[in-house]
């Protein structure tokens, strides 16, 4: 167990330290969901009544897509330097590398939304009326649901021939069911026309079958030759 | 009752349309099957 | 072997026949929908293929990660593929009945959706294999049918809650609900020759697959061969890539 923390720590340091001298992810996702929101905004031109109707799907997806971004940046890096190699060789528990590397794009993908919030309240006259804490909720429970999974396909399309191409071709269908629950839960919370307490369930039993999925398969697709 | 027809002319055809795609994936590993045997015949010359 | 297909091929032209009959023929006309209703005959046991299918793909994939054999790969890529033909057939006869039934091709509802979302990870699942290359396809297959199968049960639930409009289950559903026994009969007998002419795909693919495999191997062997012995030419593998 000391080992699996010894290990997740230095790697997320290291790769909080490299991310905070480049800055490559962030900047990439951030100008990326702004060319989101904004091509949205023209392609559907909404009425502030609708704007608030389809914030919640056109935040998510701006996220969803920006979140790939960094998500295909994850082991590019790793597998350029052979370091994929050296871990596999390496006794180091395959989890936390794992957990490192999740955990990593959890807090990328978290700065963007903190970034990217107050735009969307700008641009589309947002003001929660359901509980606003709430929103805090959906949005860890959204995030950690798109980058354990992201996490996890990011290693598998890494290897494949086509690489960056394959990962939202894995990841969006998979998402699916995720992407609802984050859609709907943060439309409800907005207009407060319903309750977002059954989706905010979902997106918990998700978080946790898919984490428990991931942990037990993560070795075997890192070790796969 | 052309609803009906329709789909299961649908059907068929997609079933059919999978048969012929599988029956060229044997002609195509056949040919490469054929190819190897050849080649090998030729380096144990 | 091709005296088992053959026989098998016979037995399954017989039960088509005989189930597209029933379908058109035997089973009483629905008094609401009318003659429309007749492609529930096919509409429902090509489903259920499917569905029984894709539980055969996670079944081998699971098997795969635990013994690493390449049979347990080729019949994990044979039930998908098939499967994913099913689920077409269902999605392709889903709208035509729904055309003249509900006025629409398509509606975002419970059933329907599900379906397009299964076939959506199946299909991901195939271009995974079909783009990825070398020994560790398979094991990223694998990872990614099991990951795509438990994902089924939540992709139903969220769904439902999202919207329903797709007809009650009207087997084994609520009470009062309940078909015409000759319906039933016509519903089984076809979802029995659907079942068995799916055996008999699914079995060519997997022969083609394990084909595949050892003419892979053998190219494999003789590169090795060739490297060895320098002196030798080595002959165009181009076809391999494709």
């Amino acid at each position: 167990m000391s080992t699996l923390s010894a290990v997740l720590r230095s790697t997320l340091a290291k790769d909080l330290r490299m991310e905070w001298r480049s800055k490559d992810a962030i900047n990439s996702m951030l100008f990326f969901a702004l060319l989101v929101v904004v091509i949205f905004s023209f392609s559907f031109s909404p009425t502030a009544e609708e704007s608030r109707q389809i914030a919640g799907g056109l935040i998510w997806v701006a996220f969803l897509f920006a979140a790939v971004v960094a998500l295909n940046q994850t082991w590019a890096r790793e597998l350029r330097n052979q370091v994929l190699d050296a871990y596999r060789v390496s006794p180091a528990p395959a989890n936390s590398l794992f957990l490192a590397k999740a955990i990593g794009n959890f807090i990328f993908v978290g700065v963007l939304e903190v970034l990217m919030a107050p735009l969307f309240v700008v641009f589309y006259n947002l003001r929660p009326v359901g509980p606003a804490w709430q929103l805090g909720l959906v949005g860890a429970l959204a995030t950690w649901a798109l980058v354990v999974n992201g996490t996890f396909f990011a290693a598998m399309s890494i290897r494949t021939r086509s690489r960056e191409v394959m990962l939202p071709l894995i990841l969006f269908p998979i998402s699916i069911p995720a992407l609802l629950a984050m859609v709907e839960s943060t439309t409800a919370i907005l207009t407060g026309d319903a309750s977002p307490v059954f989706w905010i369930n979902l997106l918990a039993v998700y978080d946790v079958v898919f984490t428990t999925a991931c942990l037990l398969l993560f070795e075997t697709v890192l070790n796969a030759e | 009752m052309k609803f009906l027809y329709a789909a299961y002319a649908a059907t068929w055809i997609i079933h059919i349309v999978y048969l012929v795609y599988l029956s060229r994936g044997y002609a195509r590993v056949r040919e490469e099957a054929r190819e190897l045997q050849q080649g090998r015949s030729r380096s144990t010359d | 072997m091709r005296t088992k297909l053959t026989i098998l091929g016979l037995i399954a032209l017989a039960l088509l026949s005989y189930g597209l009959y029933q379908a058109l023929v035997a089973a009483p006309t629905e008094q609401t929908m009318g003659d429309v209703q007749r492609i529930f005959y096919y509409h429902v046991p090509s489903a259920w293929t499917a569905f029984l299918l894709f539980f055969c793909n996670f079944i081998a994939s699971a098997i795969y990660l635990l013994n690493r054999s390449q049979r347990s790969d080729a019949f994990a890529l044979a039930t998908a593929e098939v499967g994913v033909v099913f689920c077409t057939v269902v999605l392709v006869t889903g709208p035509i009945w729904a055309k003249p039934v509900w006025g629409i091709w398509w509606t975002w509802d419970a059933r329907l959706t599900t379906t397009l979302i299964l076939w959506l990870i199946y299909v991901s699942y195939l271009m995974l294999r079909r783009y990825s290359s070398g020994g560790q396809t398979p094991v990223l297959a694998a990872a990614l049918a099991i990951f795509g199968f438990i994902d089924v049960p939540i992709v139903y639930f969220s769904i439902r809650y999202f919207r329903t409009q797709h007809p009650q289950p009207v087997i084994a559903g609520a009470e009062g609900s309940g078909i015409d026994p000759l319906m039933m009969k016509a519903l089984m007998i076809n979802w029995l020759a659907f079942i068995v002419f799916g055996a008999i795909v699914v079995w060519l693919r997997y022969k083609l697959e394990r084909a595949r495999q050892q003419v892979e191997e053998a190219h494999a062997l003789r590169e090795e061969q060739s490297l060895e012995q320098p002196r030798v030419d080595k002959p165009a593998v181009d076809a391999r890539a494709s």
